[in-house]
């Protein structure tokens, strides 16, 4: 396997995007969407594709949070850690996540991948989390747990 | 007999209590009792406590229950549809704290089907457009300028001068640019907006492209908003396939179209320089200014940077006038502004009111003091680089100049309670802890500043040299504030300083990380 992502697949979202380079951000942001990460072979790729260097390529990956460069887990639950959410005890949902998961952030454990996030716009239903794109709000201990354990039972 | 009408919100609010899975609920016990109904997936009103707020339709009126679960629904059916429940309230048209906004920018936001054309038709969509049309460009500049609005986003440029320069400025390509990387935590309105009532915002983007000469938007959409981005991209196609827009709108002679481009969970692309050398795919660095993005933006070329809700306030002001917009408000902060409470109360939500109410009305008699219902000790106005208020403070109304007497802002309106439980010592660590996650490491201050902070606040926390600490801190946000490029270094001393100067005693009584 070639570090997870086949050269075929970067190329089809290279030409949806038009092989432009100014759309490197989207590019990698579809990256990511698709196939959770983006692997140094890839970055090497779109540099020859977009006829970028590779220093102009890795700059981008290297400044955005979303662009992870080590794949994630099967499931990736982020906590957020901004000012409403900690004012409702976000902290404390923190501490649990850690000790329930056995993760720190940009950890992995049993598949689940653990990571901040600096607001997800559901501040008034605070604490608020997000798994693999799904934001939910009013999360406490025990809510955390049973989102956590539904992504188990669904593999 | 006509099926009966039940609307829950497609929001992220509500659907991240439940939303969807009530609706589900819905569509499968309808289907059991074989009662006829048409379940449309609107916006949310705001009232983000009561979500999933859920609306039935009888005679005309939409009646709400609250906080609605599936475990309701079957209640509510046998109930009969709109009859009595524990979570029924009544009217959705007499909720105090809806009734009591000055709606403006979000009067659509929840009344309608966010993806219907039909529905946008029935509520002034697109007359604004059509009467831009009509008007010609310079009307347009003339009624923003008369209405006194200002960037909703946080700066507070007025709009009107802002677009008058870039109409003014030759080019042959010019660009809106829509800030949508709401990333202010306590705030949702631009998301609440967007979700709500796109068709709204395309309309409102199109105008403003026909004032200034812009053929081409842009929609930078922060990435932790996805159902966002799915019912913006449903609303452009929508949009394209409806001929508004495209080539030739109505037979005008202009021509626009919008792009959606997501963000990738960086904070400064809010700036809006970051955001532009984002949008050309590069890393969101802020530019030095000038040249202002007015004269020289996307691309080069002049382009009018307007965060979502300034430009949503827009069709109203065309259709009713600027001078109707610039009688709400006070001094120069003219209109309503879109606050969101959240945080720790009791009614979060959105609440557009004009300008000139105080914090503590909005607080107390919308919010409802604390979710706690401990006592209200600080409350962040204007995300994460907004200063903490303490409750004696309160009573100051919102109003941009008011505000900056107190050291303060309004940012874009986010009101983020904390009560006594909090520890403000660890609130300013955090202001620079997330000053160093997030800058861009264009300049000093705020690339080392920050972390030097976190650092000298971890010593105060310890009580090593508390003191010489203090002044060191004090000294350290006077150059943060003096010589950083734009405000993530420039004003994360604000909440900072707030605590030094509100709540210091935190400090030594703070219990560490």
């Amino acid at each position: 396997m070639r570090q997870g992502i086949e050269r075929e697949a970067i190329s089809t979202i290279v030409s949806e995007f038009g092989g432009k380079p100014e759309l490197l951000v989207q590019i990698l942001q579809a990256i990511v969407t698709r196939h959770g990460w983006v692997p140094e072979d890839a970055i090497r790729q779109l540099a020859f594709e977009l006829n970028l260097s590779r220093a102009d390529v890795y700059g981008v990956v290297n400044y955005y949070h979303d662009f992870r460069t080590e794949a994630p887990g099967k499931h990736i639950v982020k906590i957020c850690q901004a000012e409403a959410c900690q004012a409702m005890g976000s902290r404390a949902l923190t501490a649990h996540a850690h000790e329930s998961l056995g993760a720190s952030f940009h950890e992995t454990s049993d598949d689940v991948t653990l990571e901040p996030v600096y607001c997800l716009g559901n501040c008034a239903c605070a604490p608020a989390i997000m798994i693999d794109n799904k934001t939910h709000g009013r999360v406490d201990a025990s809510r955390f747990d049973s989102l956590v354990e539904g992504l188990r039972e669904s593999g | 007999m006509a099926a009966t009408k039940i609307y829950v919100p497609r929001e992220t609010s509500a659907v991240s209590v439940g939303a969807d899975e009530v609706a589900v609920a819905i569509a499968r016990e309808a289907k059991k009792s074989g009662v006829r109904i048409e379940l449309i997936r609107n916006g949310s009103w705001g009232a983000s406590w009561l979500e999933p707020l859920v609306e039935v339709e009888v005679d005309g009126v939409r009646i709400a229950y609250a906080n609605v679960t599936p475990d309701d629904v079957a209640g509510l059916f046998a109930a009969g549809l709109g009859g009595e429940h524990d979570k029924r309230l009544g009217p959705v048209n007499e909720i105090p704290y809806l009734i009591n906004q000055d709606r403006w920018t979000f009067w659509r936001c929840g009344l309608t089907d966010p993806l219907s054309l039909e529905d946008f038709g029935l509520h002034q969509g697109f007359k604004a457009l059509e009467k831009a049309f009509a008007d010609g460009p310079q009307a347009i500049l003339d009624a923003v300028t008369a209405s006194g609005l200002r960037g909703r986003g946080g700066a507070g440029f007025p709009t009107g001068i802002k677009w008058q320069t870039v109409a003014d400025t030759e080019g042959d390509q010019k660009y809106i640019a829509c800030n949508a990387d709401e990333g202010d935590s306590g705030t949702f309105s631009d998301r609440l907006l967007m979700e709500g009532d796109p068709l709204g915002l395309i309309e409102s983007m199109a105008i403003a492209g026909f004032a200034v000469g812009a053929s081409r938007g842009y929609i930078y959409l922060r990435s932790e908003y996805p159902l966002t981005h799915r019912i913006l991209t449903r609303a452009l196609e929508l949009a394209r396939e409806g001929g508004w827009l495209g080539e030739d709108i109505l037979g005008s002679g202009f021509g626009f179209d919008i792009e959606l481009h997501l963000g990738a969970g960086s904070y400064v692309c809010g700036e809006e320089t970051a955001m532009l050398e984002s949008l050309e795919g590069k890393k969101g660095i802020v530019r030095y200014k000038p040249p202002l993005p007015a004269h020289e933006g996307l691309f080069g070329k002049p382009t009018v940077v307007n965060n979502v809700v300034t430009l949503a306030s827009v069709p109203n002001i065309v259709n009713l006038g600027g001078e109707r917009y610039a009688d709400m408000g006070v001094n120069r902060s003219k209109g309503t502004l879109a606050f969101q409470l959240a945080g720790n109360i009791r009614r979060g939500g959105l609440v557009e009111k004009a300008f000139g109410v105080t914090v503590r009305e909005l607080i107390d008699d919308y919010g409802g003091g604390t979710a706690s219902g401990r006592p209200v000790k600080a409350v962040q106005i204007g995300g994460p680089l907004g200063a903490y208020l303490p409750a004696e403070e309160l009573d100051t109304p919102l109003d941009y100049e008011a505000f900056t007497e107190i050291g303060a802002m309004i940012g874009h309106g986010g009101i983020v309670v904390f009560d006594d439980t909090a520890d403000m010592a660890q609130q300013a660590r955090f202001a620079m802890e997330f000053c160093a996650i997030e800058s861009c490491g264009k300049c000093t201050p705020c690339r080392i500043g920050s972390t030097r902070g976190v650092e000298v606040i971890d010593k105060m926390i310890a009580g090593d040299g508390r003191d010489e600490n203090y002044d060191l801190l004090v000294e350290l946000c006077d150059t943060m504030e003096d010589a950083s490029l734009c405000a993530m270094g420039g004003m994360t001393p604000y909440p900072v300083r707030s605590v030094l100067k509100h709540f210091a005693e935190d400090f030594a009584s703070s219990g560490g990380k």
